[in-house]
C-alpha cells in the first residue's frame, strides 16, 4: 500500500466513522438493526450537494444535512413505536421510501460537485495538500462527535437510552417514555449518518444514490472489528473502538487493492473476497492467540 | 494498542512496489462486466498495436462508489503515466482526487453534466476521453425502419442511473420531434424487470431499453414478456441481440476502446488532454435476431438483412 492510498484510507475511515458511530447507537445502545443507513447516508450526500450548488456554505450544508438525517431517522422510530412495525422492517420501510426522495432531492440520480466549494477549501487555502488535509479535517469531526456522544451518553437522556436498549420492561416501570428515547436515538444515530455521507459527497466529487449501498454492511463489520481489536470494556472505549474500527476497515480494503503475492496474482474481482478474508482475520486472530497462550 | 501496531506492520509488510517498464496505465473500472471488459481490452489492444510498452495496474470497485474513491487514491500513490477511468463514479471519483497526471475516461454517457468538463469541445484540464452517448435518433429510426406506423414507444430504465436518465432525456426530445409517444416504466432493482416490461403491454407499440446496466442484466425477463405478448423489443447495445433483442444499433465496446486507445496513445506521446475535445464513437453497428423477430411478430425486409454488420442465428 501506497502513502497516498494509507491516506485515502484514513480519510474514508475517518468520513465513514460517523456512519460507524451511529450504527454503533443502534445497533449496540439501544438494540436496534436500523437499515435506514443505507438511504440517509446518500440523504445527507443529496442534501449537502444540493446545499452547495445553490451557493450555502458547505460547513451550514452539513448541519442541514443532519437535519434531514435526524428526521430520516424519527420517521423509522415513530413507524416502529407508535405504528408497532418490526424494527427491521420500519427501517426497510423508510430506506427504500428514501430511494425515491434521494433522487427527487437531487433532480437526478447523480450530482456533481467538481469545481464547487467544500469544507476542505480553509485548509487547501492554509497551504495543506489534499491528501492530508481531508484525513486531518474529517478526523478533528469524528473526534468531536466521539466526544459529544461520550457526553451524551452519560447524561440522564443518554441512560436512559442505554437501560432501553438493555430492558425495556425494566426502564418502563421506572417511568422513562420507551417510545421517545427510541425516536431520538434512532434520530441522532442517522443524523451522525448523514453527516457522513455530506462529508464523503464533498470528497470524492459528488453525491450518487446509489453510494449507500451496503453501508449497513461496512458499518456492523466496523463496530464488530473495533469491538474485537480494541475492547468494548466501558463506553468510552467502545466510542473510540467504533472509530478505528472504521479505520480498520478501510486499510483492509486498501490493503486488499494493493495486493500482490509474487507470481500468483488475485483478480480485480477476488476484491471483496480479499476483503472478507481480512476483516475475518481480524475478527478471529485476538481468539486464536488466546487459545495459544492456554495451552 | 499492540494490537493495532502490529496491523500497520502487517500492512507494511504488503506494500510492495510494483515493477514499471516502459509506460504505466492505470485502469479505474467501476464493475466487470462483458462491455467494459471488452473496452478495457480495447485500450489495450490499442496501444499494444501503435508499439507501447505497457505496464497496467487494473482496479475494480466491485460496483462500490466508496471502493472507487479509495482506488483513485491508491492510483495516485502508483503514480502512473495516464488514468483510464470507465464509467461515470469511477471517472468522478478520479477527477476528485487526481489533478496532475493525465486522465482519460470511457463509457460517460454525459461527461459535462457529470462535472467531468465543462464543455466537451474544450476540456481545459487534465481530464478528457470518450463518451458512449446512445445515438438515440438513429436508433429509433432504425425502430421506426421495422415498424413505420410507431405511435407510441415503451423504455424501461432504471432511475438511479444516471446514464440512463440523459439518454431517456434525450429519446424524449427525439420522440416528441416525431410525434411519438414516450411510454416510461423505471424500476429499482433487476427483480422489478418483468412487471416493468409487463406493465408495457397494451400502452406501447414497441419497447426501447436502453444501455441501463440493472435493466440488462435481466433483459431475459424482457425477452419473455416480448414473445408472450408479440412486442418488439429493440435493444441500445449489441450483446442484449443475442439475448433476445429484435436489432440493436449500438456503440461497440471493443472499438470504443481502440478509440480511447488512440486518445491514451497521443496523451503519452505528449499531447495536452486540456486541448483534446471528447469524442464520440465514429462507427455504430447494427446486429439483427431474426427468430426474435418472428416470435415477437416482427418482419424484416431483405435489405436490412444485408445492411446488418451481424445476424444472429
Amino acid at each position: 500500500m501506497t502513502w497516498y492510498a494509507f491516506l485515502g484510507a484514513l480519510e474514508q475511515g475517518c468520513a465513514y466513522g460517523l456512519m460507524v458511530l451511529g450504527v454503533y447507537l443502534t445497533f449496540r445502545i439501544l438494540d436496534f438493526p436500523d437499515l435506514t443507513v443505507d438511504g440517509s447516508l446518500p440523504l445527507g450526500a443529496a442534501v449537502s450537494a444540493v446545499a452547495i450548488t445553490a451557493g450555502i456554505d458547505p460547513f451550514v450544508s452539513l448541519a442541514i444535512a443532519m437535519a434531514a438525517g435526524f428526521l430520516a431517522g424519527m420517521v423509522t422510530g415513530v413507524l416502529n413505536t407508535k405504528f408497532r412495525i418490526l424494527h427491521l422492517l420500519a427501517s426497510i420501510l423508510t430506506m427504500i421510501a428514501l430511494y425515491s426522495i434521494n433522487i427527487r432531492v437531487m433532480g437526478r440520480p447523480n450530482m456533481t460537485l467538481l469545481g464547487k466549494g467544500t469544507i476542505l477549501d480553509p485548509l487547501y487555502g492554509a497551504g495543506l495538500s489534499p491528501s492530508v488535509a481531508a484525513p486531518l479535517l474529517f478526523g478533528g469531526i469524528c473526534l468531536l462527535a466521539a466526544g459529544f456522544l461520550m457526553w451524551f451518553l452519560h447524561t440522564e437522556f443518554g441512560l436512559a437510552m442505554l437501560a432501553t436498549g438493555d430492558n425495556k420492561q425494566m426502564i418502563t416501570s421506572q417511568g422513562v417514555n420507551t417510545h421517545n428515547v427510541i425516536i431520538i436515538g434512532v434520530g441522532l444515530s442517522n443524523a451522525l449518518v448523514a453527516l457522513s455521507g455530506a462529508m464523503l459527497c464533498q470528497s470524492q466529487g459528488a453525491a450518487d444514490v446509489n453510494m449507500g449501498v451496503g453501508t449497513i454492511v461496512a458499518g456492523l463489520a466496523s463496530v464488530i472489528v473495533g469491538e474485537t481489536l480494541i475492547g468494548d470494556r466501558s463506553i468510552n472505549r467502545a466510542i473510540i473502538a467504533a472509530l478505528l474500527g472504521s479505520i480498520i476497515y478501510r486499510l483492509a480494503i486498501a490493503l486488499a487493492l494493493g495486493l500482490k503475492l509474487g507470481r500468483f496474482s488475485f483478480t480485480p474481482s477476488d476484491l471483496n473476497l480479499i476483503t472478507a478474508l481480512l476483516v475475518v482475520t481480524a475478527l478471529t486472530a485476538p481468539k486464536v492467540r488466546r487459545r495459544l497462550r492456554f495451552r | 494498542m499492540k494490537k493495532f501496531a502490529a496491523a500497520l506492520a502487517i500492512i507494511a509488510m504488503t506494500a510492495l512496489p510494483a515493477l514499471a517498464k516502459g509506460y504505466t496505465i492505470s485502469f479505474n473500472q467501476i464493475v466487470e462486466h462483458p462491455a467494459l471488459d471488452a473496452l478495457r481490452k480495447g485500450v489495450q489492444d490499442e496501444l499494444a498495436a501503435q508499439g507501447f510498452e505497457v505496464s497496467y495496474n487494473i482496479h475494480v470497485a466491485q460496483g462500490n462508489i466508496s471502493t472507487a474513491n479509495l482506488i483513485a487514491r491508491q492510483i495516485l500513490g502508483e503514480n502512473p503515466d495516464l488514468v483510464v477511468s470507465i464509467a461515470t463514479p469511477t471517472s468522478q471519483a478520479c477527477a476528485q482526487v487526481i489533478k496532475k497526471i493525465p486522465i482519460v475516461f470511457a463509457a460517460v454517457s454525459d461527461p459535462v453534466g457529470a462535472g467531468l468538463v465543462p464543455s466537451l469541445e474544450k476540456p481545459g484540464g487534465n481530464i478528457t476521453g470518450t463518451t458512449d452517448m446512445s445515438p438515440v435518433d438513429r436508433q429509433v429510426d432504425l425502430i421506426r425502419e421495422f415498424l413505420p406506423g410507431l405511435k407510441r414507444l415503451g423504455v424501461i430504465y432504471n432511475s438511479g442511473e444516471a446514464n440512463s436518465v440523459s439518454i431517456v432525456k434525450a429519446l424524449k426530445q427525439v420522440c416528441d420531434q416525431l410525434g411519438i409517444t414516450l411510454e416510461e416504466a423505471t424500476i429499482a432493482n433487476s427483480a422489478g424487470v418483468y412487471q416493468a416490461a409487463k406493465s408495457l403491454v397494451g400502452r406501447s407499440d414497441a419497447v426501447y431499453i436502453p444501455t441501463d446496466n440493472t435493466v440488462v442484466s435481466a433483459f431475459e425477463a424482457i425477452t419473455k414478456v416480448g414473445y408472450e405478448s408479440k412486442l418488439p423489443i429493440f435493444a441500445a447495445d449489441v450483446d442484449s441481440v443475442g439475448r433476445g433483442a429484435i436489432a440493436a444499433l449500438a456503440v461497440d465496446y471493443y472499438q470504443m476502446g481502440r478509440q480511447t486507445g488512440e486518445m491514451a496513445a497521443r496523451v503519452l506521446k505528449g499531447a495536452d488532454t486540456a486541448g483534446m475535445p471528447v469524442e464520440t464513437l465514429r462507427e455504430f453497428q447494427i446486429h439483427l435476431n431474426p427468430a426474435s423477430a418472428k416470435k415477437m411478430g416482427v418482419e424484416i425486409a431483405e435489405a436490412m438483412l444485408k445492411r446488418a454488420d451481424k445476424i444472429v442465428e
